[in-house]
């Protein structure tokens, strides 16, 4: 199975390599060459370029994709490139990153796969401030 | 009519401008903070400071009433695209009108379902094209939604079509001949019209039988 992730930093190079090391052939588009480097001993493919570029994702082989996973830094980026990788290329599972949660909701209502960093750490964070010992102020008798 | 504009860089400023003197509201939104500055000093509280892809800025905008058109025409494809999107798709925008900055994103807007686009580049290559035809046919108009294109065929001396009545032509399904232009004054095609060498032809057609056209009319 084949999976292309657009998009190669903190995120991308650590989703890539997980899938690689599940047994996917992966390849990586990043527009820094450097991007490279956060994957270490990589067997997978790297094209650099700019995500949108239609050029670069055929080099890619977006064609022949089961799998995409987009996660520039740049959330419009990210939702138009992911829907083309639906519309255009037929990629079935296309999971996407959207950092503004009410972007992400729109999409996610409009058949898009996408993940919010944001609402996970809001979540989060009150949950772990909701578990401590510590009582609001004016609740404690 | 009630326009909102995204996007206040010469060609946003430049639209509101018009708008605004042909008497129509408009609210433009401008994410830089000293560009706003500059276009709230002149036009006013009509100047909105924020990212327009963020659907609470385009709520402040008034994007729920909804505005009769949007003009998405920041510098970037991608937040274009996305405004236009969210405009159409999520609060029921008759009209959004996206542009173009990198002609080469046009299959974005095409495959994401922006029909209205318009880009300066391919424009002007348009016109290029039009004082030096490469190859004997020059694209004049696409309607996207329509699935139409005018196009404009100078005809050689050696042309197939040169001497021919238009009705002893043999253009393929989805072509017709529309108008015939001579020392410089057009006239309507008819089925009786001779194509003369240094003719210039109009046709209106279906994409993807351009070549088949040109071979027909040019050679």
């Amino acid at each position: 199975m084949k999976a292309v992730v657009i998009g190669c930093g903190r995120v991308g190079a650590s989703v890539a390599k997980q899938l690689a090391g599940d047994g996917w052939n992966v390849t990586c588009v990043d527009d820094d060459e450097l991007a490279l480097t956060r994957l270490g001993d990589w067997r997978g493919g790297f094209v650099v370029g700019h995500g949108m570029d239609l050029d670069v994702l055929d080099r890619a082989g977006v064609a022949k994709a089961d799998a995409a996973v987009v996660s520039t830094d740049g959330d419009n980026s990210n939702i138009v490139i992911g829907q083309m990788l639906q519309l255009r290329y037929g990629i079935g599972c296309v999971v996407v990153r959207i950092f503004d949660p009410r972007r992400a909701d729109f999409y996610a209502e409009r058949g898009l796969r996408t993940v919010c960093p944001t609402k996970t750490s809001i979540a989060t964070l009150a949950d772990i401030v909701r578990a401590c010992d510590a009582a609001p102020v004016g609740s404690a008798s | 009519m009630y326009a909102i504009v995204a996007g206040g860089g010469k060609v946003g400023a430049n639209i509101t401008r018009s708008l605004v003197q042909m008497g129509h509201e408009v609210t433009l939104i401008e994410q830089r903070r000293d560009r706003w500055e500059q276009l709230e000093a002149e036009l006013g509280p009509i100047v909105l400071q924020g990212d327009a892809t963020e659907l609470h800025i385009l709520e402040r905008a008034g994007i729920a009433r909804p505005p009769e058109i949007l003009l998405a025409v920041t510098g970037d494809d991608e937040d274009n695209i996305v405004i236009s999107q969210i405009a159409k798709e999520g609060y029921h925008v008759p009209k959004a009108i996206a542009r173009v900055n990198d002609p080469r994103n046009q299959p974005y807007f095409d495959v994401l379902g922006i029909t209205q686009t318009v880009c300066a580049t391919s424009g002007l290559l348009g016109l290029v094209e039009h004082e030096v035809p490469e190859h004997g046919l020059v694209k004049l108009l696409e309607l996207r939604g329509e699935g139409l294109e005018l196009v404009e065929l100078h005809v050689p001396p050696d042309a197939p079509a040169a001497g021919k009545r238009i009705a002893g032509i043999s253009l393929p399904d989805g072509a017709k001949l529309v108008s015939v232009m001579r020392n410089g004054v057009g006239e309507i095609a008819r089925d009786d019209t001779v194509i003369r060498p240094g003719d210039q032809v109009v046709a209106i057609l279906k994409p993807g039988v351009e070549d088949r056209v040109r071979r027909a009319v040019v050679g």
